[in-house]
């Protein structure tokens, strides 16, 4: 089997022709540095079977951060037979820039245009032919997006003989070299580049103007932020009252259906078991299925690095980088894809920071108890509801602000390093294909995890109860539980909910109903009498919120942390610090609903 | 006139000089920051800083901290 490296600049769709070569679906994004692991896959074409390797994007061999060093050590290693360097059409000049330093290594490369729609788009003509002729290797153009030039790549990867080569590495590390390199791109492109006048480039500036002007900027941020909030809270809302009632027959009929079974077996299985699980997939999926997607589209549309772009100031006056927020918005999707996230991120102890400080915004697990906390406690107003839940959005990035700071006075004593990020050109989201694929790769998976943790939790929620232990066990949490405003019942719920935030809320449910008399209910407005049953106040659901944003991350997220930092120290500090904070918050607003 | 990239104000084009931060000296050379080459002013942050330039047709952000090691010619 032969093998083929994929490498490009970071943002030229690498991932992209990936995809569309080996049919995997690796997520792709519209912002520099979204592939920071290599991934690795296997596609044939006629009688051949070819192994690739998708690598991180990176300027050049010379490596300076994480995931570019695993883009390096692979192309320094030989151990491929062949490498295609993808280049952005719009960006050729720079882009050659890596062809170059590649072709120092190996000669047996395919320089791949991608981009060409973007091009054309653009009013741009770029000369292939000549390219070829010039750089002395074969050249193809593709569109990967619309799979255009993906069968002619594979012909021609098919074709390709794999020569001898020496490599001649050395070279690169000269200052001169790259000097000499960008004249010859910068002639090359001349000759081969034609630009003519266009308009998509002027609704770029007209979109870059107002999304980081003075005045709209910050406003417009929030606005959007709201906007998916409301579209997230109404558009949940019906998918989860119909499950919910589904989830209902379905146990009444499986608990009749298995009445041949010992009773306690048949309430096991049903109330221990499905009854969580009923509340997991309700509550928790819809909320999830719509935010989700609706965060792709934009990453997409190229929105998040403008994000970056404006908040980098106050992240340099943390002493930290404005690509933090970067691993912050991957946060909302899962605080563990966020950890890997910070490899872009140069420094070891800015990388440190964005790390320790992840988890602190509520990922698509949280996400949803902080929805239902707020929806059946606090308001009921959609206006409201939207609006707490940004105040509480801003209340954890301003968190993230304040740690990041004390952190770099303290334990991780530095000042900001040097920061450069490239703003990606806006593209058009591929609406449908991202709406299947968040929804298949990335909601059903973690729907798939919830459910795996949520069989064994049921069960022994329900072996607790019913041997009385859980009484003993929230008997024994509750004063503990009581300083911070809260019961036994819910500190219990955020220590078994460890291997799956997800979970917290159905355990604290279904524990009130094990413990209490009320077992009965038939809509999800009455979660608000469970909870009040079970002496809920305005108090208890604040301090459930804050407890949600700050208590320790998730079992996943705690191991990718270990494994990324290398350590268990600061695995533990990652668990520390946000419980911390937590507990400290509670204590004092209880403290002043004490004294009010 | 010479100034340095981050005085170069919006709107405005520069030739590059020469870079005097060897530390980052081969970061900024390899997305196209390099003696000879054009910039371009194209954007502001709203906090003022970083700012973004145009770049061998992309748009970089930079930190002033940064673009104040970096001479540039305005054109």
């Amino acid at each position: 089997m032969k093998k083929i490296a994929l490498i490009g600049n970071p943002n030229v769709g690498k991932s992209t022709i990936f995809n569309t070569l080996t049919g995997m679906h690796q997520h792709t994004g519209n912002w520099p540095g979204k592939t920071v692991s290599s991934s690795k896959g296997i596609f044939g074409f006629k009688d051949k079977k070819y192994e690739i390797v998708d690598l991180p994007g990176t300027y050049s061999l010379i490596a300076n951060s994480e995931e570019e060093m695993v883009s390096r050590d692979y192309i320094l290693s030989l151990d491929y037979d062949l490498v295609i360097v993808v280049c952005d059409s719009l960006c050729l000049e720079r882009n050659l820039n890596l062809v170059f330093q590649i072709l120092e290594v190996t000669k047996n490369i395919i320089v791949v245009v991608n981009l060409m729609d973007e091009a054309k788009k653009k009013n741009v003509d770029i000369n292939l032919n000549l390219l070829e002729k010039k750089l002395g290797v074969k050249v193809l153009g593709t569109s990967a997006r619309s799979k255009i030039g993906i069968r002619e790549l594979k012909e021609e990867i098919y074709n390709f003989k794999t020569k001898e080569s020496i490599n001649n590495s050395k070279v690169i590390e000269n200052s001169s070299f790259i000097y000499e390199v960008s004249k010859k791109s910068n002639d090359i492109v001349s000759k081969v580049v034609k630009e003519n006048a266009n308009k998509k480039e002027k609704i770029d500036y007209f979109f870059d103007r107002l999304l980081t002007n003075k005045y709209v900027s910050f406003p417009l941020m929030i606005i959007l932020m709201m906007f998916i909030f409301w579209l997230t809270i109404i558009g949940a809302n019906y998918p989860s009252e119909i499950l919910f009632n589904l989830f209902i027959n379905v146990e009444n009929y499986l608990y009749n259906f298995f009445s041949f079974l010992p009773i306690w077996l048949n309430d096991l299985l049903i109330n221990g078991i499905l009854k969580t699980l009923g509340w997991v997939v309700s509550v928790m999926l819809p909320p999830m299925a719509i935010f989700f997607p609706l965060f792709t589209l934009l990453e997409d549309l190229g929105i998040l690095p403008r994000i970056a772009f404006n908040l980098d100031k106050v992240f340099q006056k943390c002493n930290s980088c404005g690509k933090q927020s970067l691993c912050m918005m991957m946060g909302f999707g899962c605080n563990a894809a966020g950890v890997v996230g910070t490899r872009i991120i140069d420094s070891k102890r800015e990388r440190l920071i964005a790390i320790l400080t992840n988890s602190f915004v509520p990922c698509n697990g949280r996400f949803p108890i902080l929805l239902v906390i707020i929806s059946v406690f606090l308001t009921s107003s959609i206006f409201f509801k939207v609006s707490i839940l940004t105040l509480l959005i801003i209340f954890s990035i301003m968190t993230t602000f304040l740690i990041s700071f004390i952190l770099s006075k303290t334990l991780l004593k530095g000042y900001p390093s040097s920061f450069t990020l490239e703003l990606s050109p806006y593209r058009r989201p591929q609406f449908i294909k991202v709406i299947i694929r968040s929804v298949f790769d990335k909601t059903l998976h973690i729907l798939a995890r919830s459910i795996i943790v949520t069989i064994p939790v049921g069960i022994i929620i329900y072996i607790l109860a019913n041997t009385g232990m859980l009484n003993t066990i929230n008997n024994f949490l509750d004063p503990f539980g009581k300083l911070l405003g809260l019961d036994g019942v819910i500190i219990t719920a955020f220590i078994l909910g460890f291997p799956a935030n997800e979970i917290v809320l159905p355990i604290i449910l279904m524990s009130y109903l094990s413990l209490g008399t009320l077992t009965d209910y038939t809509s999800i407005v009455e979660l608000k009498k469970i909870l009040v049953e079970n002496n809920w106040t305005i108090l208890t659901a604040i301090n459930m919120l804050i407890l949600i944003l700050f208590h320790f991350p998730c079992a996943t997220t705690c191991l990718t942390i270990r494994r990324e930092t290398g350590s268990n120290k600061w695995m533990i500090i990652s668990m520390i610090l946000p419980l911390l904070i937590g507990i400290i918050l509670c204590v004092i607003n209880s403290f002043i609903f004490l004294v009010n | 006139m010479r100034t340095t990239l981050d005085k170069l104000e919006l709107g405005k084009k520069a030739k590059i000089i020469s870079l005097n931060n060897s530390n980052i000296k081969r970061r900024l050379m390899d997305i196209g920051l390099i003696e000879d080459s054009i910039v371009f002013c194209y954007l502001v942050s709203p906090l003022k800083d970083p700012i973004a330039y145009k770049i061998k047709n992309a748009v970089i952000a930079i930190r002033k901290s940064d673009g104040k090691d970096i001479e540039v010619e305005v054109l």
